[in-house]
């Protein structure tokens, strides 16, 4: 049995992942699907328990009705565990930041460009849209499309 | 004087001592620095949201626009993910090609940066030497490429353009002439007082503070954090060459400098043994322009370090989502503590020295001769020798001055 497949069975017994959950695409990289209720168990045990110790980035998605994440943890020998969940786009998710403090500018532009809701993210500036880009307005959501189109009318200069 | 009183001095976002919009609100008292907040995203291009709204073979020319020093890292990270989500089995000689660009991007990406760390602690002869070096390198990625940087070499299942055979000792003789030059950096930077003694112990960060804060590529090496992506997670052609990760201890600028010369004698070593091994074949294979469903994460260790690049494909000629992480991003986490407790002189040197990204693709034009009519694209040995008339013309002397394979030496 290769590291990364020992990695998948001990997930597998530990948590009793559905079918499916788990998934091998190649020798350094494992994809795991969880639901957000024992996101923060696996999440712990991927980084405490197994040595999943970078955090590489979290990617988000607009899946619809829904919201999904993924959180691209690697250790060090170059496994990556790319560990996904999702939840309602009216819903939450918990900040990860006491793992990792690093992951603030990566949780605030889930919020920025596609509306998460991160508990436990503390103040700060908002990253990367303007501070006076509209509320509510998410850019990489799939039905966004820009509120003002920049336009100038027929012989104005752009600096004027 | 034991004057208390906190001053905050804003930086940015459009400030002389920094090259890119980013703003620092810096907390003073005196001299010192008390804390630091940082904001970013002037910069922010939507570059991820263009991506789903066209196809890969565009998405390759965009995504090489995130970055105009290793614009080839980010290609060469998408193509990957790409390439992995459809299956695609490159050709070897792809795969070096691609390797070898790789490498002289990173050469001519740290050599830029030693010449800007030059320039911010006042050394400005470092800057016109390391910059004069870096001309032997871009000139010959242009003539393997086309361009200076932003090279349109990678497609969706391998390369577009092959090394031609003459052009194999072109390559060996400028990693001759650029290792004869960055030994004598090393034994500068080792041996020279004035630098030792300016780099070190400024923007300090521990090796603990660099692993919680997510630090990576040379900034995080020189932490003595021993992470290397073309080693722990190799791609291209990495796993058939032998290099040293170069790591440091002093957890300061002066070991991010030592660690980027370290890691050009690498990339040297590296370039020799893949022209020496490299196959003979075709340089690509057809691909899809439909790729199928699924998802694939790229990892690349970038001149910065480690880009990461997520694509997931919906079966059209579109990706569903593409997403990137480059690793100016992941680094600019550590430098308000880097700054804690310095004084705000160091500030240009300690945002410098984790080798901030900005653009400089300014040579993305088409130079066409002035001779009244539409005129004709100029060679790029045409453009080397109107540089050095024009400037004649204005008096500056050449006769002491060696251009590195250019004209007019």
């Amino acid at each position: 049995m290769s590291d990364v497949q020992a990695i998948a069975a001990e997930l597998q017994s530990r948590f009793s992942l559905p079918e499916g959950a788990l998934k091998v695409q190649r020798a350094t990289r494992l994809w795991i699907e969880t639901d957000k209720e024992l996101f923060p168990q696996v999440f712990d045990h991927l980084v405490k328990g197994m040595g999943f110790s970078i955090l590489c980035t979290i990617t988000g998605l607009d899946l619809g009705a829904d919201l999904g994440f993924i959180y691209h943890l690697a250790k060090d020998g170059g496994i990556m565990a790319n560990l996904k969940t999702r939840c309602p786009k009216d819903g939450s998710i918990k900040t990860i930041t006491p793992w990792f403090p690093g992951a603030d500018i990566y949780e605030r532009e889930l919020v920025d460009l596609l509306g998460a809701r991160i508990e436990g993210l503390g103040p700060g500036v908002r990253y990367p849209l303007p501070e006076d880009w509209p509320e509510g307005d998410h850019p990489l959501l799939k039905d966004w499309k820009p509120k003002t189109a920049p336009t100038l009318e027929k012989g104005t200069q752009a600096n004027e | 004087m034991s004057d208390e009183r906190v001053v905050t001095v804003p930086i940015g976002p459009q400030h002389p001592a920094l090259k890119e919009p980013e703003s620092f609100m810096v907390d003073l008292r005196g001299e010192k620095i008390d804390a630091v907040r940082m904001r970013f995203g002037y910069n922010h291009r939507g570059i991820e949201k263009g991506c789903e709204q066209r196809s890969y073979t565009q998405d390759l020319y965009l995504v090489e626009r995130v970055c105009g020093i290793c614009s080839y890292a980010h290609s060469t990270a998408f193509v990957q993910a790409v390439e992995e989500i459809a299956g695609l089995e490159l050709p070897r000689r792809a795969v070096y090609i691609r390797t070898i660009i790789a490498e002289l991007e990173r050469v001519h990406s740290h050599l830029l940066w030693l010449g800007v760390a030059g320039h911010e602690i006042g050394f400005d002869t470092l800057l016109m030497y390391t910059w004069r070096d870096r001309e032997q390198v871009m000139i010959l990625l242009a003539r393997l490429t086309g361009n200076r940087v932003n090279y349109g070499m990678n497609t969706l299942g391998g390369v577009r353009r092959d090394i031609a055979p003459e052009m194999i000792p072109e390559i060996l003789k400028v990693v001759d002439s650029l290792e004869e030059r960055v030994k004598y950096y090393i034994n500068l930077a080792t041996s020279e007082q004035t630098v030792i003694q300016r780099l070190s112990g400024v923007g300090k960060l521990t090796r603990e503070d660099a692993l919680s804060l997510g630090t990576v590529g040379p900034t995080a090496r020189a932490s003595g954090v021993d992470r290397d992506t073309r080693r722990d997670d190799p791609y291209l052609a990495y796993r058939d060459v032998s290099f040293k990760v170069i790591t440091d201890t002093h957890c300061d600028v002066y070991g991010r400098t030592v660690v980027r010369l370290g890691e050009l004698l690498e990339s040297f070593s590296i370039v020799r043994q893949l022209i020496k091994n490299i196959p003979d074949g075709p340089i690509a294979i057809k691909a899809p322009r439909r790729i199928p469903e699924g998802e694939a994460v790229s990892r690349y260790e970038a001149p910065r370090g480690e880009d990461v690049h997520y694509v997931r494909g919906n079966g059209s000629e579109k990706p569903e989502r593409v997403k990137v992480r480059a690793p100016t991003l992941a680094n600019t986490q550590s430098v308000s503590k880097m700054l804690e407790d310095g004084y705000l002189a160091d500030l240009p040197i300690v945002i410098a020295a984790i080798d901030p990204c900005f653009s400089c693709t300014d040579r993305m034009v088409s130079l066409r001769e002035n001779d009244g009519n539409e005129g004709r694209t100029m060679s790029w040995e045409e453009v080397s020798r109107y540089g050095v008339e024009w400037h004649k013309a204005r008096g500056i002397d050449f006769s002491r001055v060696r251009i590195p394979g250019g004209a007019g030496a």
